[in-house]
């Protein structure tokens, strides 16, 4: 008898801040300078130094706090964490513990999981340790260099509750979290470069029991692709474990992409003891009216509202309007497109589907995440979705054309007439065609008089061929039903 | 005239140098080579400045001279805290206390001798070498500003900084028979303080007499952007002119008395004898209680070595100061820090991680944080019945050296009148009273937070019916 | 070391032996909040004069041992 398990996944985040400034000095804050350009006896460590706190850094901390719907703190302190390691000039980093920002959260993805966040801190980043050796990476280096510039840059930790239950939701779920950032304006949350930094807590257990197994930590996965890949494969190692009897060890792994492999970087058996206590050198932050009010109306529209917007003012199905909203980049490239064309306006259900369906699919092929990095123009996008819309271009054309335009740019107009693909305006003309398609499908013309109407399509196909795409869908069936005497 | 010179109190030095009767070169060349005549015997030097100062006669301080713990970070200037973890240290930036001070007119004489990362009661945990008491060669100056003190009391600064953690202002002046004060926490910028404990270092002057000691407080205090945690002082500080005692209530903690366990008879004998001159001028003296202050010690020895052990973790041996040899990683840290740090340095970083770790937090810190409430809670029950509360600085006269160096918890209890303070928060001045054995004996005053001016004035018209000598210890 | 340590030890203990129910502990004697700092950038320190002071300065870094080995 197999046992069936379920997955139980949490997830730990860090956000990079995008403030002018590191989180406890002025030095500016900036990415791909010279080592050690960005640095001063504070963020260096040096003797008699003391930290102060950047006001940008609490705000977004705030409107993060906000946006996920968690409860502030009306009072919250900042402690020392302890340790030894190159990166982390004082000894200690300087964090929140049991007194956070803000606590339970909640953030729902449309049609997906609903994932409670436990809570959200404000802390400061290490240094970055650069590895002499051939291949750059900790095992085989004989030194390393402490790059400073990096070391206090703002962060959010944000942790949620284990709710989610497979690694697909894991992904959408990140996805959302990382749109909202992103929206609000507190992180560019790029992965790649490390403003957007995700671990995964996973664990398994028999679906129905209570209570949590063993977990582990999947360490630094710097893409959505990766971070999905790594879960899944942790999950399956485990369940691998407890279906053969054994027992799964808590460890630290991290995920090697290349090979599918996991590897275990440090046991938890050998975890820090942190000594954590209350910071003396900062004072106790308590969030004034005024700096809560500040915080909301710095939000915009979170991602929720703008579901239920798209939904009401534009009668977007919510599958669409999810797809939308849960993906930053194309959701304002979708905004900017409808409002692109004005006077004659583009209907927003339409340039919609255009956008998550055949949009999506183009750029899915052509490896981009963000359709801004495709040679299409939001403008381009409404014009075309318009032609469509007023009959001036077919659906199969257009299709054809919006390839083009992903690829090239350009404006939908020449490129129709760059390669004819105006529809048929002479009905005449399509009446011809579609009768010589009738006379050439006998088989297909008694299919549908025997009432299987779908027959059509094989006629529908043969006109398309004849006129390259160019003939209207919609016309030529109507056609074929005349012709055949069907209603 | 090198007498006369000598002679001159700091404020008195200021009047003369802004009337251009004496020229600050002077001045500076008097003190110096008089640092360079004797300290060699003292040890309370352990940087001298080379050349004089230019002229800086329009401003507040008109450059007299000073002398700095090296525990506050002097730009370009070697800075060690007394530790050979930082021999040769010199730092990127300039402590806000010493910029204001430097700003104000003040030139600096040298860096001072002090316990290792201000960890002592006698300067004999000094990385480089002890101080000799002035008052005699073979006993403590106290400590951790034992070389401030000492440097003042002999003569060879007009007047001093230090900083006080746990006594480290009071206790030195009180042994060295000089004005000392820690002022409120909060009241002057800890930026550039190599920090020892967060929660209780302040500094705070070391000078000849209580209206030296004013104007160099006005000079320090005020809020700095680069310190969370500091506020200044409501008022600016008035120098003090009070003649009598008046109407202002004098409480004596019978936990921190003269009837208190440790306090020598000598010591209770002028503690008393200042007792009947307040009342002589006028001033009410009254008994009142601070129950918790005699865990004063046992809080403060876990509070300060656990801040301690994190704020000594920085000293790795990357950045700046002493690095051992090559090896591992781990290598790197045990040996730069086996090698950097002193005995007693290692023993308050372990006693302090341990006061920290898991499983021990509430048992030791956690607690010790409470008392600390209590105690604080005490002093704001006791300041309801009088104004300032008034115990002997230390429980002994400067003992000698090597006498309890084999003994640290005889060591701690050096500290046991002045811990309170801190752990409260509280300002308190020590002011020399008077001899015992031939040797100085410290009155302290303690006030509720923000009372400086008020104090320094009850101070001062103690200090002028005393009349103490502070000069009596010069080196000749 | 050892023995002093635990001498210290005893005497601290004596903290134990209070009733401190209810009381909470001070963690920042002054009473102050929310102090912060504009987010306006200042300049940094130069690189060499930070490097001047590192005891071991390569590469335009601080060097190290690599951790793990």
């Amino acid at each position: 008898m197999s046992t069936e398990f379920e997955p139980v996944i949490g997830l730990e985040i860090h956000v990079q801040l995008q403030t002018r400034t590191k989180m406890f000095c002025g030095c500016a804050l900036s990415f791909g300078d010279e080592p050690n350009t960005l640095t001063c006896p504070v963020c260096l460590g040096h003797p008699g130094t003391l930290p102060t706190l950047n006001a940008q850094a609490v705000h977004f901390g705030l409107m993060i706090a906000l946006a996920f719907e968690c409860e502030v703190a009306p009072r919250s302190i900042f402690h020392r964490k302890n340790y030894f390691y190159p990166d982390l000039p004082k000894g200690y980093q300087i964090s929140q513990y049991d007194l956070p920002l803000a606590t339970s959260g909640r953030l729902a993805v449309p049609g997906g999981p609903s994932v409670r966040i436990h809570r959200a801190h404000l802390e400061e980043d290490a240094a970055k340790l650069i590895h002499q050796g051939e291949s750059g990476r900790i095992h085989g280096a004989g030194s390393s260099i402490v790059d400073f510039n990096r070391g206090g840059t703002p962060l959010v930790e944000i942790v949620t509750e284990p709710d989610l239950r497979s690694a697909a939701d894991a992904r959408d779920f990140l996805q959302l979290l990382r749109t909202t950032l992103k929206q609000i304006g507190v992180s560019d949350v790029n992965m790649e470069e490390g403003s957007l930094r995700c671990d995964a807590n996973v664990s398994v257990r028999e679906v129905g029991e209570q209570g949590f197994r063993t977990k582990t930590e999947l360490k630094n996965m710097n893409s959505f692709r990766f971070l999905e890949r790594g879960i899944e494969a942790e999950i399956e190692r485990q369940i691998e474990i407890w279906s053969s009897g054994g027992t799964v060890q808590q460890e630290t792994l991290h995920f090697d992409p290349v090979s599918g492999s996991l590897t275990a970087l440090r046991s938890k058996e050998e975890v820090h003891d942190y000594r954590y206590f209350p910071e003396p050198d900062l004072v106790p932050l308590v969030p004034t009216e005024q700096m809560l009010d500040a915080a909301r109306a710095a939000l915009p529209e979170l991602p929720a509202a703008r579901l239920g917007r798209y939904e009401r003012e534009y009668g977007l199905g919510s599958d669409t309007a999810a797809v939308l909203v849960g993906w930053a980049e194309l959701g304002s490239f979708f905004e900017e497109s409808l409002g692109a064309v004005s006077g004659n306006g583009v209907d927003a259900g339409a340039l919609a589907r255009w956008t998550t369906g055949e949009l999506v699919a183009r750029l899915r092929e052509q490896g981009l995440d963000d359709p801004r990095e495709s040679q299409l123009s939001p403008r381009a996008l409404a014009e075309l979705v318009l032609m469509v819309q007023s009959r001036e271009l077919s659906q199969s054309a257009a299709k054809e054309v919006l390839t083009e335009l992903t690829q090239s740019g350009g404006e939908p107009g020449a490129i129709v007439e760059a390669k004819g693909l105006k529809p048929i305006a002479d009905s005449g003309e399509l009446e011809g065609i579609v009768e010589r398609a009738i006379e050439q499908n006998p088989a297909a013309v008694e299919q549908i008089r025997n009432g299987k109407v779908q027959a059509a399509g094989a006629i529908v196909g043969a006109v398309m061929k004849e006129t390259k795409g160019r003939a209207d869908g919609a016309e030529v069936n109507r056609l074929i039903r005349q012709k055949l005497g069907i209603g | 005239m090198t007498d006369a010179l000598l002679s001159l109190s700091a404020s008195e030095a200021v009047e003369q140098l802004r009337a251009g009767d004496i020229s600050a070169a002077e001045l500076f060349e008097l003190y110096a080579g008089r640092i360079e005549k004797f300290d060699g015997e003292l040890g309370s030097f352990l940087w001298k400045a080379g050349d004089p100062p230019e002229a800086r006669r329009d401003t507040p301080l008109a450059g007299v001279p000073l002398a700095v713990k090296d525990l506050f970070c002097t730009e370009g200037v070697p800075t060690t805290a007394g530790s050979r973890i930082l021999e040769g240290h010199r730092p990127l930036y300039t402590a806000t206390a010493v910029r204001r001070l430097l700003a104000a007119g003040a030139s600096m004489l040298g860096k001072t001798n002090m316990d290792e990362f201000a960890m002592g009661s006698s300067n004999e945990n000094s990385g480089y070498r002890p101080v000799h008491n002035p008052w005699d060669s073979e006993r403590v100056p106290g400590g951790s500003s034992g070389g401030s003190a000492a440097a003042v009391a002999a003569g060879l600064a007009p007047w001093a900084i230090g900083t006080d953690t746990g006594g480290s202002i009071r206790q030195p002046a009180a042994l060295c028979g000089i004005v000392g004060l820690k002022p409120t926490y909060g009241a002057v910028s800890r930026y550039g303080m190599v920090a020892f404990a967060s929660s209780l270092d302040q500094c705070g002057p070391l000078t000849r007499n209580v209206t030296d000691a004013a104007l160099l407080l006005r000079h320090l205090v005020g809020r700095d952007p680069c310190d969370s945690t500091s506020l200044g002082l409501p008022e600016d500080v008035t120098l003090p002119s009070r003649t009598d005692l008046k109407g202002i209530r004098f409480g004596v903690p019978r936990e921190l008395g003269p009837e208190a366990e440790g306090i020598e008879s000598g010591v209770a004998d002028v503690f008393n004898g200042t007792l009947d001159l307040i009342a002589e001028l006028g001033g009410e003296v009254d008994e009142v209680t601070l129950p918790h202050a005699p865990h004063g010690i046992s809080a403060y020895y876990v509070i300060a070595p656990a801040e301690a052990s994190s704020n000594l973790a920085r000293y790795d041996g990357v950045r700046y100061g002493h690095r051992a040899g090559n090896g591992t990683l781990l290598d790197l840290y045990e040996r730069t820090r086996a090698e950097g740090f002193g005995t007693e340095v290692k023993r308050r970083i372990m006693l302090g991680t341990f006061a920290l770790s898991a499983g021990y937090y509430e048992a030791y810190y956690g607690r010790a944080q409470r008392v600390r409430t209590k105690i604080a809670d005490d002093f704001r029950e006791a300041f309801g019945r009088c104004d300032f509360i008034v115990t002997p600085t230390s429980p002994t006269v400067a003992f000698k050296l090597g006498e309890r160096t084999g003994d640290p918890l005889a060591m701690y209890m050096s500290d046991y009148c002045t811990v309170p303070m801190p752990l409260a928060g509280i300002p308190a001045i020590s002011i020399p009273a008077g001899l015992s054995e031939g040797l100085p004996v410290g009155f302290q005053i303690a006030g509720p937070a923000f009372s400086e001016n008020r104090m320094l004035d009850t101070a001062y018209a103690l200090e002028q019916r005393i009349g103490f000598d502070t000069t009596r210890a010069f080196v000749q | 070391m050892s023995r002093e340590l635990s001498t210290v030890l005893d005497h601290i203990e004596k903290i134990s032996e209070l009733d401190l129910d209810g009381v909470a502990p001070t963690s920042h004697v002054v009473e102050l909040e929310n102090v912060l700092r504009p987010d306006e950038p200042r300049p940094s320190w130069p690189r060499d004069r930070v490097l001047a002071e590192a005891p071991d300065a390569a590469g335009g870094g601080f060097r190290v041992p690599t951790p793990g080995r």
